[in-house]
């Protein structure tokens, strides 16, 4: 029986020819990742059951993103502890102040993950580097440690939805909008336990930085993980940034899957999912109606070079509306600075709009843009969960960023093609 | 092992979110979370709760991020079991893995009320609603994983197959 690209990926990290849908396996990791939140209760679990040493210390990766530079002391202790632990193991890849960006999209900038890999990451976000054709996944602390320790994870062998894209994005329509009216279409448990597996002629017509994005929201749909199969594209973004070797990975022919969805990318419009599920999908042409107090553009979803590009087209020339807060996070330094020389920070700060050093801040509620009672917010983040960016009465709707900067002009959700 | 405790019910897509809001992660300490517990959809559950209670949820029980801090918050708080129709799977493999007891089980889900007394034998997988005179019956553990929670959690089992 054919396999899919996750369980031949799975196949190879378990050393086995063939697994099937269900099977429990242990798998060897190309890499772990942890977080300024989740490392620290890693670090507990790990000294407390006696580790005294990391598998390899090129295999893990330690990123202080979340309530970073630190927010309060109890956020700076966090950071200390994580900073103690790799300077105690000597780990490669710990990025602090100044050099971290938002992990999921510093990761793929620095090389750190390819095709074919298989990475467990400490934060549920972890499954963006599909879009390179990796097998990434989220995990808690616990399995970090326990990866941390081993190099070993174990898994159960998800079966598979497929995605079949066709056609290519209307203008100002982006891969947020492809995931969002994905998940409105299957619902937040409609991946419960399964890889989405993205294929198509359609593919190629998504840039890298849109299928970071889909991949980076599959979680949203419940799934284990979201791939991409390797085309040019993946392999150009890979060339210039991996210096090692690595597999490509294709899903058989006979390769049997739970389901297979067609998406025509032509048919999909900007698309925003109102409170309080991702799966409560509209078109942002029927929510006009909604007056907005403040709109975040940033995050690991939406934090990329392109998505700052779109939003300083649309915002070029133009002030944000009269009370309405902006603000723009680009997730790197590397994207900061590329945004500075194209002029972008420049634009964004004309319009009325904070620009923050990276940090994962205000998508979580830590810090750094909370809302107060009864104020929405469009944010191109990914959860629009009760109480997720302040007060519990306060409400979000998930965007792409160039209905973001839209809604930002005009203080109500706005189709971007209508400013 | 078995569990026996009052009911506290919730609904579907119980996210982890609201079991233990990102305001409160700059801690990982176990009671601290605990105080905090479902604080944005029931601000009274802490007060309520006792030590051997049994959460239920309905389906994808805590979706969203990969917090081992909400089955710990869950556990510290007194909770013994949680049973859910669905658990999101992040959720699932942290509460196996710091070994907070949660069964798979639709028909209970369903029935159990808020405030039922609940048994549950986690060998058989029997749920015993006390309060209706009603059983139902959870999905087992895979060996794999009763392996973990007989170890209790997964850096003991590691240790053990180490040794």
């Amino acid at each position: 029986m054919g396999m899919t690209m996750t369980q031949k990926i799975l196949a190879a990290g378990a050393g086995l020819d063939n697994v099937v849908a269900g099977q429990l396996i242990r798998v060897k990791l190309s890499l772990v990742l942890g977080n300024d939140i989740t490392t620290p209760v890693a670090i507990n679990e790990f000294e407390k059951n006696g580790f005294n040493g990391v598998f390899d210390k090129s295999k893990i990766a330690m990123v202080m993103d979340h309530f970073v530079p630190n927010k309060d002391i109890k956020a700076a202790q966090q950071t200390k502890q994580c900073r103690c632990f790799a300077g105690k193991f000597d780990i490669d890849n710990y990025f602090d102040v100044g050099e971290m960006g938002i992990e999921h999209a510093l990761l793929p900038e620095k090389g750190l993950v390819a095709p074919g890999d298989i990475v467990i990451g400490a934060d549920s976000h972890t499954c963006t580097y599909g879009a390179l054709g990796a097998f990434s996944t989220g995990v808690g602390s616990t399995d970090m440690a326990a990866g941390m320790a081993t190099g070993e994870a174990w898994f159960k062998v998800p079966e598979a939805i497929k995605f079949n894209l066709t056609g290519k994005l209307k203008p100002f329509v982006s891969g947020k909008d492809v995931i969002l009216y994905i998940i409105g279409k299957i619902g937040v448990d409609g991946a419960l336990y399964k890889s989405m597996e993205f294929t198509g002629e359609g593919v190629s017509e998504l840039s890298v930085d849109d299928r970071l994005c889909i991949a980076n929201m599959a979680i949203e749909a419940g799934a284990k993980n979201g791939i991409f199969e390797v085309d040019d594209q993946t392999l150009a973004y890979v060339k210039e940034r991996v210096n090692r070797e690595y597999k490509v990975y294709t899903a058989d022919e006979d390769a049997v899957y739970e389901r297979v969805i067609n998406i025509d990318l032509g048919a999909i419009e900007p698309t925003v999912a109102c409170p309080h599920l991702p799966e409560n999908t509209k078109d942002a042409s029927m929510l006009s109606h909604v007056k907005i107090d403040q709109v975040v553009i940033g995050s690991c979803t939406n934090g990329r070079i392109s998505d700052l590009k779109i939003a300083a087209e649309i915002l070029k020339g133009k002030h944000i509306a009269k009370g309405v807060r902006c603000i723009v996070i680009p997730a790197t330094p590397t994207i900061y600075r590329e945004a500075m020389k194209a002029g972008y920070i420049d634009t964004f700060m004309e319009a009325g709009c904070a620009v923050s050093t990276p940090t994962c801040g205000p998508c979580l509620g830590g810090y750094m843009g909370i809302l107060a009672e009864n104020e929405v917010a469009v944010a191109t983040t990914n959860r629009n969960f009760v109480g997720r960016m302040g007060h519990v009465t306060s409400k979000i709707f998930l965007a792409s960023p160039a209905v973001a900067a839209a809604s930002a002009l005009t203080g109500v959700i706005t189709d971007p093609r209508n400013v | 092992m078995n569990a026996k405790g009052i009911v506290h019910k919730y609904g579907n897509n119980i996210d982890t979110d609201v079991i233990i809001p990102a305001r409160y992660l700059n801690t990982a300490d176990h009671s601290e979370l605990a105080k905090h517990c479902m604080e944005d959809i029931d601000t009274e559950f802490v007060n309520k709760v006792n030590k051997g209670d049994i959460m239920v949820g309905g389906a994808n029980f805590g979706c969203g991020s990969s917090r081992e801090h909400a089955p710990i918050a869950i556990k510290a708080s007194g909770i013994d079991c949680v049973i859910a129709k669905s658990f999101a799977r992040i959720f699932y493999r942290n509460a196996i893995n710091i070994g907070l007891a949660i069964l798979e089980c639709p028909e209970a889900s369903e029935k159990i009320e808020n405030g039922d007394t609940v048994s549950v034998d986690f060998d058989t997988g029997v749920i015993t609603n006390e309060t209706k005179g009603e059983q139902y019956q959870a999905q087992p553990f895979p060996e794999f994983i009763k392996e973990i929670i007989r170890a209790n959690g997964l850096l003991n089992s590691i240790k053990n197959r180490q040794n």
